[in-house]
């Protein structure tokens, strides 16, 4: 994991910027000072308007009123698993500046009348060990804390399917309604939200803005890994903080392997606060010299396994649309073919119980669209050359070797 | 009415609802098994399902309150409903007791079926696996020294291969859906 | 009356296709046989269709909900 060190709007890594190495609780109380009164946290996300960082984007606090608004003894999530194999930024965040995160969830549970706060990371993972150790230096927390180790599945930490492992112990999503901000963890509201998320609100209340945020930086670039940049930057201004692209882009792929493939150079000027491709924020930058079809068949495929199989359409839909993929990029399909997938994408978004279909569809809709000249070859029977290149984003860790409890 | 001909009623309905509750049986392992065709499709299969056993019920009440009614045997209203207490072959006698105990679980649970949750409904039917074998046994057990027992027995095993035919359809039979989750 | 829309529990919903016989004015399903049921709400003259879909699904996957 690469994380750079930034000069200018740096917060939430500014105690590593400073001294790099993380931080203990000690150096995070002299950096910041001791945990603040929680009155008013609510308004105060809400005047700041702050979107979760972990992905869907939903505004902060809207989520947090819900939640304060059912009975007290509700529990506060952390997710830090960043199941997204591309992403680093809540790695990096966890291992460089942990207490940001743990102050977080203590005003938010205080804010919502949460009387406990779980931490979660996946159980494969060295970071465990590190959280541990910072949980285990801090004095003075009202609302106990505990860490919980979540099988490494890509869908195992779904707001949901978090819900779901601690209260039964199998990590896989949950038909809603309800939602858990309604009924979660032991039938109480839950708040689940992303670890960045939850630092964010740990500056907000101690009267800081919100000037920057985190972004994961991969593909053709420079300098490949977590950046911190303004908030308002554009797509542009991340790949120009993350070393500049280092050979011309022909898309980057925008949110994840759920995400949006956009086209560069014109996605480059898409501010990444207004342009609301889902708040996480990892931006792959794919190359001239390669192959979209391809790069989304292999994503595709990584998709339809990480299923939970507990849907129709997502079970028997994403395998589908990855192999119509796969086809497509080896030049082996046809029209007849490509008409009967965009239909298949049409059908198969919002019909399963979390959005993991949602996301597969989405990729390779805007896939179609965004390679449309590739596609048009490719279904002629004249794939690129590139598409027999190795990929550069398949996923680096294999998650299907782990059960699902 | 004189009691020969109770007892032939309870005879007769006895072996008429052990048939229909044999078709409830098996148009149920057909519904589960997913049978369907144009002419048969599965509402329809799970409505002929429903009647059979609800018929099968209507001639076991009449099975029951003839046996009651008739002297003969000193059968008590109790004896219908609470297994092994009664003093006409206790133990044969109770099985049909206990048979028409699951059953009536089983009935009245799927009656209220939208109304309780799924498993509770789902882990009840499951009995109805036990209600036929205990029925046919019931049956042999309190027949088996009538004059016309024959009869009794021939039915059984038309019964038996019944449900031994429409058993190895069912455990045969697959679907994609159930595959793709026990993967 | 309010008025109701149909839903499915897709984690519940194991294909067996009955709300698809009983409803075909309303319901598809899909090439691996899963039902497509329309957002919005159920006409009143397929109310009474409605109400028997849901009652025979065989995992009560089908739903009549309130629309809000």
């Amino acid at each position: 994991m690469t994380v750079t060190r930034e000069a200018g709007a740096a917060r939430l890594l500014a105690g590593w910027q400073r001294t790099g190495r993380a931080a203990d609780f000690a150096e995070h109380l002299a950096n910041y000072g001791p945990l603040p009164d929680p009155a008013g946290l609510i308004d105060r996300v809400a005047e700041a308007e702050l979107r979760g960082r972990g992905g869907a984007g939903f505004p902060t606090a809207i989520k947090l009123r819900a939640v304060a608004a059912g009975r007290r003894g509700g529990v506060v999530i952390a997710n830090g698993c960043e199941a997204e194999p591309a992403s680093e930024k809540d790695h990096a965040l966890l291992s460089v500046a942990p207490h940001l995160v743990f102050d977080g969830a203590q005003l938010a549970a205080r804010a919502v009348g949460a009387t406990s706060v779980l931490v979660c990371v996946h159980s494969d993972d060295p970071l465990a060990a590190s959280v541990t150790l910072a949980l285990a230096q801090r004095r003075g927390d009202p609302v106990p804390t505990r860490i919980v180790e979540v099988p490494a599945r890509f869908v195992a930490s779904e707001e949901s399917a978090l819900v779901n492992f601690v209260n039964t112990g199998v990590a896989k999503p949950t038909t809603k309604p309800p939602r858990p901000a309604e009924r979660g963890v032991r039938g109480r509201p839950t708040l689940v939200d992303n670890v960045e998320t939850l630092a964010a609100i740990a500056l907000l209340a101690r009267g800081h803005q919100l000037a920057s945020m985190l972004v994961t930086v991969g593909g053709a670039v420079g300098v490949a890994g977590v950046h911190e940049i303004p908030m308002s930057s554009t797509i542009g201004a991340a790949f120009a903080a993350a070393g500049g692209e280092t050979q011309p882009l022909q898309a980057v792929l925008a949110g994840g392997y759920g995400g949006t493939w956009l086209p560069m150079p014109a996605a480059g000027g898409f501010s990444l606060e207004k342009r609301n491709f889902r708040g996480l924020c990892l931006l792959l930058a794919l190359p001239m010299r390669a192959c979209g079809i391809a790069e989304t068949a292999t994503i595709l495929r990584y998709l339809a396994e990480e299923s939970a199989r507990q849907c129709g359409p997502c079970m028997f839909g994403l395998p589908a649309i990855a192999e119509d993929f796969a086809l497509l990029a080896a030049g082996r399909t046809d029209q007849r073919t490509l008409h009967r997938l965009r239909g298949r994408l049409g059908v198969i978004p919002g019909r399963g119980a979390c959005g993991h279909p949602d996301g597969a569809a989405r990729l390779a809709a805007t896939a179609l669209h965004v390679f449309e000249r590739d596609v048009h070859a490719h279904a002629m029977g004249r794939p690129c050359g590139f598409a027999a290149q190795r990929p550069w984003f398949a996923p680096k860790q294999r998650f299907r070797e782990t059960g699902w409890s | 009415m004189n009691t020969q001909a109770l007892w032939y009623l309870s005879r007769g309905t006895g072996v008429v609802a052990l048939l229909l509750l044999t078709g409830a049986l098996v148009l149920g392992m057909l519904n589960a098994g997913r049978l369907t065709s144009e002419r048969w499709p599965r509402f329809t299969i799970s409505a002929i399902h429903r009647n059979v056993s609800l018929l099968s019920l209507v001639f076991l009440v009449i099975h029951i309150v003839s046996s009651i009614i008739d002297p003969y045997a000193g059968i008590r209203w109790l004896d219908a409903v609470v297994p092994f207490v009664s003093s006409y072959r206790s133990f044969w006698l109770g099985l049909g007791a206990l048979s028409g105990d699951l059953m009536l679980a089983v009935l009245i649970t799927s009656l209220l079926r939208p109304r309780i949750n799924y498993r509770v409904w789902r882990a009840i039917h499951w009995l109805s696996y036990a209600v036929w074998p205990i029925a046919l046994v019931h049956g042999i057990g309190t027949g088996i020294t009538d004059d016309h027992v024959v009869w009794v027995l021939i039915s059984d095993v038309v019964c038996g291969l019944a449900v031994l035919v429409a058993l190895w359809w069912r455990l045969g039979s697959t679907h994609p859906d159930t595959e793709a989750r026990t993967r | 009356m309010a008025q109701q829309r149909l839903t499915v529990d897709p984690i519940a919903c194991r294909a067996h296709g009955l709300c698809a016989e009983l409803l075909p004015e309303l319901v598809d399903l899909d090439e691996w046989g899963y039902p497509i049921v329309p957002s919005d709400a159920v006409p009143a003259r397929l109310l009474a269709d409605g109400r028997s879909a849901v009652s025979a699904c065989p995992t009560l996957a089908l739903r009549l909900r309130a629309t809000e």
